[in-house]
């Protein structure tokens, strides 16, 4: 499999926000989008999941394995973006199941993932009583409960500290080795062995 | 689809969601009209189910604004959209979760309000039934008023003025249907075929107009 996008360019109402921007990523390959703020790192993101109308160029995956069959882009995508999308009146472990349902595939059960990102135990604590590290991770989970071969990671360690970075740089690493794609935007190095960087200078004049 | 209504249920029925809240309202409004109008039992069996159905038709509208807002805040809505599902059948069922905690509990309420509003067992028939058939149209109307109001900070208001305007034809043929069982030369039948006619319309529209307007919002 791969994630190709070929000369596209996004316009965010009246203004573009970037052109020309073309790179591939493939199986077991992780892109990291660099940039200052406000260059265009989660539009960029959005643009990849299909939430934000490309102005010009395409994306499109090649070679798809024959598992997938037909699926578009953002059905073969995970997208965490800055957002935690969970419900802060419902448990943690309601919360993930419900995501597990709604997204199919499953693929680690939720005490698993729940051990994987280090908060073993919480499932049954309302969400809104986390911290923003914890609901971080517990995001983070959520790629883990169905599986997707591309994640689309928008800012992923926001929030985490050192000790739990670490941890979630050793599940991308895993779902690299199981022939995932990861692409990330971040300013924040992630602690991947062998990331493409892909510099977003923003709009050429 | 199963997941998204069972948590949507769930949701407002925890504190904070809308259920309760749309409950108390129209607890309140049916019980503050004999006041207002005096206790003359005639007066009040005469407007009775004209009140039932303004007081449904403002509680429903309730929570209607944080329908899709909720979602947009918390990032749950990028999710829906990239989800494989089509958008149009996740609208269509977040507003049957809608009219579930909301419109369904205000029809089942009826017997009980119309104590207060002094009814007959033929109004309070007639009114549960219009509620009945009546009711999902306020959700579904609802859902395209929520969608387009979805990213603005006080789209309720809006909102209000967006919906309204189409769920009046669904009270006045409601409130015709009722008046028809209860006096004799007026037909029950054609309007409240018309008031199911209205709802199972927006049922079918609603969602597409909703998605459309949810697209363009991310």
């Amino acid at each position: 499999m791969k994630l190709v996008a070929d000369d596209i360019a996004v316009m965010r109402g009246e203004e573009l926000v970037f052109s020309g921007i073309s790179f591939a990523v493939e199986n077991g390959g992780a892109l990291v989008i660099r940039g200052e703020n406000g260059a265009g790192k989660s539009t960029l993101l959005r643009a990849l999941a299909g939430l934000l109308p490309l102005e010009s160029g395409k994306i499109e995956i090649q070679n798809v394995e024959p598992e997938f069959g037909e699926a578009k882009v953002p059905e073969l995508c995970h997208y965490l973006g800055a957002e935690n999308a969970m419900k802060a009146a419902m448990s943690v472990g309601e919360n993930l199941s419900f995501w597990q349902d709604f997204a199919g595939q499953p693929h680690h059960k939720i005490d698993e993932a729940l051990e994987l990102v280090g908060l073993a135990g919480l499932g049954d604590l309302p969400f809104g009583h986390l911290s923003t590290g914890q609901r971080r991770r517990i995001s983070i989970a959520r790629l883990l409960v169905s599986y997707r071969p591309i994640w689309l990671l928008d800012e992923p360690t926001s929030g985490l500290d050192a000790e739990s970075a670490r941890q979630f740089a050793g599940l991308m690493e895993a779902h690299l080795a199981d022939d995932g794609i990861v692409a990330a935007a971040t300013h924040i190095p992630l602690g991947l062995a062998a990331a493409e960087e892909f510099e977003l200078t923003g709009v050429a004049e | 689809m199963i997941a998204l209504l069972k948590r949507d249920i769930r949701l407002a029925l925890r504190s904070g969601g809308g259920a309760a809240t749309a409950l108390l309202f129209y607890l309140a409004v049916v019980i503050a009209m004999p006041f207002a109008v005096g206790p003359n039992p005639e007066l009040l069996a005469t407007i009775g189910p004209a009140t039932l159905w303004v007081g449904a038709l403002l509680a429903g509208l309730l929570g209607l604004d944080r329908l899709f807002q909720a979602d947009s805040e918390d990032g749950t809505l990028d999710q829906m959209l990239l989800s494989p599902v089509a958008l149009p059948a996740q609208v269509f069922v977040k507003s049957l979760a809608h009219w579930l905690v909301t419109g369904l509990p205000l029809t089942l309420m009826v017997p009980v309000f119309a104590v207060f509003l002094a009814l007959d067992g033929t109004a309070v028939a007639a009114t549960m039934a219009t509620l009945l058939a009546g009711t999902p149209a306020i959700s579904f109307i609802g859902a395209v008023g929520a969608a387009v109001t979805v990213t603005l900070p006080r789209g309720g208001l809006l909102l209000s003025v967006l919906v309204l305007p189409l769920c009046i034809p669904v009270l006045i043929f409601g409130v015709g249907a009722v008046r028809g069982a209860m006096t004799e030369p007026d037909p029950f039948l054609p309007p409240f075929l018309l008031v199911a006619a209205i709802s199972l319309f927006f049922a079918v529209i609603g969602p597409f107009a909703a998605a459309l307007a949810l697209r363009q919002s991310s």
